[in-house]
């Protein structure tokens, strides 16, 4: 939890890692991908403040240790939900996965969710695996990264056939929430991973599940917004737009968040520190101070305590089911966190 | 001297997304001019995984805009740091298209892409100019009425001039100020308040991109933007 000035924070960190990519964990004859992703990634913490960066050492071996202390001691967060990110064509035992993920869960009760993930490439053996995860670990989530390559495939979308089946899978074996990766960077070739078309598609057939859509297709957050404004179930993940903007580009980070106020609504957004990119400690101080900078902005929806609560903490919490204890919850007036209300469409200037 | 005239060609190359020069946005790491004419380009992007399809139309284009200086006889075109440099150098080379150059990989030539993204910025830079004119207390009727002829010159008028003219929308002193990028229709009064969201969105979108793109440059290659 967090405290400022007598309101106290449910945090929820709903995009976090544990990963491991030092030199020894590359896979023969893809060392340049591997070195290549994990530099990408490093670059990115440089978007932070320059007090809270690592050693590229550090970045890609940090430990339990560091972990537990940057996210929980130091960093305020009170569950945090793994997201894997598989990556097995470069990284021999994997990047960031499910069962690493869940073996450091189990060691801390209560301190995380263990999300899995699927790839439709995978076909039955793939299924089998997801119901056994999700029995296994109790998943009530996944990530999906559909730019993973996979035996030369170079991407998937969620229209696939393939793809619907899984999704089948996800209502009958209870997952609820659905976050896929549609951000920055990163290769496909006429698969462009930062289209977000497919997940329009998946969240008008699948209206019982909860799309989160991390990082909220930055770079091309229009196609995002037009999108989520008409999908009731379409949620704006804020990884990367806390951790990548709001100290590196305060302007900018003031209209992106207008934009989503105003297209996706306090409602349907939700806080992941994208941890060990960025540690939540100052995303979450920082945000928790942060207003729109001047009356340029003053057309966009405002931004109170409540909007900050929902954003933190109290949205996720409602995704997945989290008791939240009475003092961190909102006044009745303030309104449902996650609620699943349509956008409201423009109104006349 | 010469390297000059290079930079002159190089700074009418842009990236397709984030419609900036690719010199203004740091992407050209070294531009050289041999007595005999031999051009030497060497291009790099923020990340190793940046998107194959926009490095191949900046190599490209970068490629064709050298080959026209006067003085050029042969010109090379290199991408660094790139997980697809090899095919994308390879291909611009050979003047392959992008399609044979990712062969069994690639479906679409790029012209859609580069359209798509024009589009975007014709929608940002509508919002550029269009903002200082509702801040002076224009409406939508009144945006909805004016013509290009009619907006007070500036850079941004220029510019969104210039890229409704490459896709092939008016861009006459007589065309509608404002137009749907796809169709080129006028907006009428009643579209104008969301049109005018959209415009301004896109804008955003592009500057926080071009915020990001920037300060990984900056990390990866410890430089300033040029």
């Amino acid at each position: 939890m967090y405290e400022k000035d007598g309101e106290k924070y449910f945090i929820v960190d709903s995009h976090m890692h544990y990963w491991q990519a030092g030199p020894e964990t590359w896979v023969p004859g893809a060392e340049n991908y591997a070195k290549g992703w994990i530099e990408c990634f490093h670059a990115y913490q440089g978007l932070g403040p320059p007090a809270t960066h690592w050693s590229i050492e550090k970045f890609m071996s940090y430990t339990e240790d560091d972990l537990m202390k940057d996210v929980f001691q130091d960093g305020y967060v009170d569950v945090a939900v793994f997201q894997p990110t598989y990556l097995t064509e470069w990284y021999k035992d994997g990047f960031n996965t499910t069962e690493r993920n869940a073996a450091l869960g189990e060691k801390h009760p209560g301190k995380f969710i263990a999300n899995t993930r699927w790839d439709p490439r995978e076909g039955e053996d793939g299924l089998k695996k997801l119901a056994e995860n999700v029995e296994r670990y109790g998943s009530k989530g996944v990530k999906l990264y559909t730019a993973e390559w996979r035996e030369g495939s170079r991407g998937w979308t969620l229209k696939d056939p393939a793809a619907y089946k899984y999704l089948e899978a996800c209502q009958e074996l209870g997952i609820k929430n659905i976050h896929v990766h549609k951000g920055p960077t990163i290769w496909p070739l006429d698969k462009d991973a930062f289209d977000v078309s497919d997940i329009d598609h998946a969240a008008t057939d699948f209206p019982e599940l909860n799309f989160i859509v991390e990082h909220v297709g930055l770079p091309r957050i229009e196609d995002f917004c037009f999108m989520a404004t008409q999908e009731p179930n379409v949620y704006a993940g804020l990884s990367v737009v806390i951790g990548g903007l709001m100290h590196a580009r305060p302007k900018f980070f003031a209209k992106v968040m207008g934009e989503l106020l105003f297209w996706v609504g306090e409602d349907k957004m939700t806080f992941g520190s994208d941890y060990g990119i960025w540690e939540p400690k100052w995303q979450i101080e920082g945000f928790v101070d942060w207003d729109y900078p001047s009356d340029e902005f003053s057309d966009y929806p405002r931004v109170t305590t409540a909007t900050k609560k929902k954003i933190l903490g109290l949205n996720a919490a409602k995704l997945y089911g989290i008791d939240v204890p009475a003092e961190y919850q909102l006044p009745a007036a303030a309104g449902t966190p996650a609620a699943r209300e349509d956008a409201a469409l423009v109104e006349s200037q | 001297m010469s390297t000059r005239t290079l930079l002159d060609a190089l700074g009418e190359v842009r990236d397709p997304e984030l419609d900036e020069p690719i010199t203004v946005l740091g992407f050209v790491a070294s531009a050289s001019l041999s007595p005999d004419g031999d051009a030497a380009v060497h291009l790099r992007l923020p990340t190793y995984f940046c998107a194959p399809n926009f490095a191949y139309l900046m190599v490209a284009d970068a490629y064709d805009a050298v080959s026209t200086v006067d003085g050029v006889r042969r010109a090379e075109v290199v991408l660094d740091d790139h997980f697809a440099a090899d095919a994308i150098n390879e291909g611009v080379a050979a003047r392959a298209g992008f399609v044979a150059s990712f062969e069994g990989e690639a479906v679409d030539e790029l012209d859609n892409l580069r359209v798509n993204f024009l589009r975007k910025a014709v929608l940002a830079g509508t919002d550029l100019v269009c903002r200082p004119l509702v801040e002076a207390g224009k409406s939508p009727a009144d945006l909805a009425a004016l013509t290009l002829g009619e907006v007070p010159w500036s850079p941004a008028l220029d510019r969104l001039r210039r890229r409704r003219t490459e896709l092939g929308l008016p861009a006459g002193d007589a065309a509608p100020l404002l137009v749907d990028p796809a169709s080129g229709a006028a907006v009428g009064d009643a579209a104008v308040p969301l049109h005018l969201r959209k415009a301004r969105l896109t804008r955003t979108s592009l500057d926080a991109n071009t915020g990001i793109c920037r300060g990984m440059l900056r990390h990866r290659y410890g430089v300033e933007d040029q």
